[in-house]
């Protein structure tokens, strides 16, 4: 038996002008999973979100939303999907409550007041439901387009920068939310310019650059693969055949890049034997920064804030 | 929770409504105030001097039935296109564009919003008039007034609907209006028997589909016209189809929407 992914995205191409957004991406996300999309300003993050929601068209390739091929069953495509956009937009005639009213009617969804109370509270919304959407702050009409993404239900959500320019507390409890819905079985995909975000929530991650995928991998491996183990040495030198396990040296001593562990003994006794006194020693944590800056080859992860 | 399928473009239909009704002030007793203004000047100035169809009809009489439907075309046209360039412009458009409704459920929900503001103006453009001039509640042909209401109104809201997607910009969208309908609908036989006129400006008039909207519309308040009803409401259909099929397969190709 042939099991559906939540996503497949095969080897999908989009030009603007004489510019590739997309050079030939593929990959697939599985049912139930927390999948991050990453990748430096101009990478094609929105433009691979914008084809899969059917917002713009692929030159070439093909998309599915659990199996259904977003052009020829669009339908079928767009019920299976929420899509959180990354541009603050609302509708200024309207209530939270009507908004959210609409966006279900648009589906064809009639009585789901349940579902909307249900989300409203989730939101931390019932308070300012029947509120115009004019009248809310930026964190809240935030909010109401996370609603929005969900009053269909569907099992595949895609949340677009959903933490630009909110506060913590707010992510905090989106997070929360997400979460949630993530262990009620929805798989959730998600682009983010806050890496620790990325690393705390996503099981598996595709980085993107200039169009292609660089890195797919679970979060756990790309941080293993990349970094390994890093320590910090502050001494006059390091011993002859550790040389090559210098990945920089500075003010602040030499950064050493280890396998595991166990490397950290023979490395302790290499400078014994040598006669080389230990000023400092330090296990730096990895993190997904460093395994971005190493991936992209040098890219500055994106200034977090600043939407594509 | 109960779902519908197929029901979606109802929904829009009646966020389309509700969008107008919320700002009625500004999109039905404007309009109903500006036809009014017209109705006063023109025949206080013009009610003595000018004779329509041999002077059988009173110049004011005349002149109601070219308003009323001059007001449900440019309130049609007004509510398709400035809705689709205000979602545009703010990026709610998204909400719509997200969902599984199709290119006709759009089509449909856009027109049908735009038929119903157009024909509430007038309606309203109607009523307010009849104190003016009450003998017209007596129409002759009321069917067929309603048939050119209905197809003019679907005209000019698809072309709205055509204007508002096509538009990037306010200014070009009051392009598409200064320059096409404006001109198109005055020019059409709103203010005037086009038998009045110069026998070049006459044949000219007969290329413009608007002319044969109103004068089909009077047809049905003073049961006199000048072409036959009938080829009136032939060209009329045969517009609103094509403009139709055309809107369909721009909405079908994602044009401009879905780039």
């Amino acid at each position: 038996m042939i099991v559906a992914l939540a996503v497949e995205i095969g080897n999908v191409v989009r030009c603007f002008g004489s510019v590739r957004a997309l050079a030939g991406v593929s990959l697939g996300v599985e049912e139930g999973e927390f999948f991050g999309l990453l990748g430096p300003n101009g990478a094609g993050k929105t433009t691979l979100i914008s084809i899969l929601a059917g917002l713009t068209r692929a030159d070439s390739g093909t998309v599915r939303v659990l199996g259904h091929d977003v052009i020829a069953d669009y339908r079928k495509a767009r019920r299976a999907l929420g899509v959180v956009p990354q541009e603050l937009v609302f509708d200024p005639f309207f209530s939270v409550r009507e908004t959210l009213q609409i966006q279900s009617g648009y589906f064809g969804i009639r009585h789901n007041d349940a579902w909307i109370d249900e989300i409203l509270h989730h939101l931390d919304l019932t308070a300012k439901a029947d509120a115009n959407m004019r009248s809310l702050s930026g964190g809240m009409k935030r909010r109401v387009l996370v609603g929005q993404a969900l009053v269909h239900k569907p099992p595949v959500i895609v949340l677009d920068e959903p933490t630009a320019g909110v506060d913590v507390e707010l992510r905090r409890s989106l997070w929360a939310f997400i979460r949630k819905l993530n262990r009620d079985g929805h798989t959730i995909i998600l682009t983010t310019h806050y890496l620790e975000e990325a690393e705390a929530l996503c099981g598996r991650i595709a980085m993107l650059k200039a169009g292609r995928v660089v890195a797919l991998d679970t979060t756990k491996n790309l941080l293993a693969r990349v970094a390994g183990l890093t320590v910090r040495l502050v001494a006059d030198r390091v011993p002859a055949a550790w040389q090559d396990r210098v990945t920089s040296r500075g003010a602040h001593g030499f950064v050493l890049g280890l396998d595991r562990y166990a490397d950290l003994e023979s490395l302790l006794a290499a400078l014994r034997g040598e006669d080389i006194r230990i000023d400092e020693l330090a296990l730096v944590e990895t993190d997904l920064e460093q395994v971005f800056l190493r991936i992209m080859g040098g890219a500055r992860p994106p200034a977090a804030g600043s939407p594509t | 929770m109960i779902r519908v399928a197929g029901a979606g473009w109802l929904t829009l239909l009646y966020k389309e409504l509700l969008r107008f009704w919320k700002v009625a002030f500004q999109t039905i007793l404007a309009p109903v105030i500006t036809a009014l203004l017209y109705l006063l000047i023109f025949s206080h100035v013009l009610e003595s001097r000018v004779s329509v169809f041999g002077g059988q009809i009173a110049y004011t009489a005349f002149l109601v039935p070219g308003l009323v439907m001059m007001s449900v075309l440019q309130n049609a046209f007004a509510n398709t296109s400035s809705s689709l360039i205000q979602s545009k412009i703010t990026g709610n458009m998204i909400f719509i564009l997200l969902t599984p409704l199709s290119p006709a459920d759009f089509f449909a929900a856009y027109v049908l919003g735009a038929m119903a503001r157009g024909l509430v103006v007038g309606l309203g453009v109607f009523v307010v008039t009849l104190f003016f001039v009450p003998s017209l509640l007596a129409m002759p042909h009321p069917f067929w007034a309603l048939a050119f209401a209905l197809l003019g109104s679907a005209i000019l809201g698809t072309l709205g609907l055509v204007a508002g997607i096509w538009a990037e910009k306010f200014d070009q969208l009051a392009a598409f209006q200064n320059f096409l309908i404006t001109p198109l609908t005055f020019l059409s036989g709103v203010f005037y028997s086009i038998h009045s006129l110069p026998p070049f400006w006459q044949s000219l008039s007969h290329a413009n589909p608007f002319f044969y909207m109103i004068d089909g519309f009077r047809y049905g308040f003073f049961g006199l016209s000048d072409v036959p009803p009938a080829l009136s409401l032939g060209i009329v259909a045969g517009c609103a189809l094509l403009l139709s099929l055309l809107a369909l397969t721009l909405l079908r190709r994602g044009w401009k929407l879905r780039p």
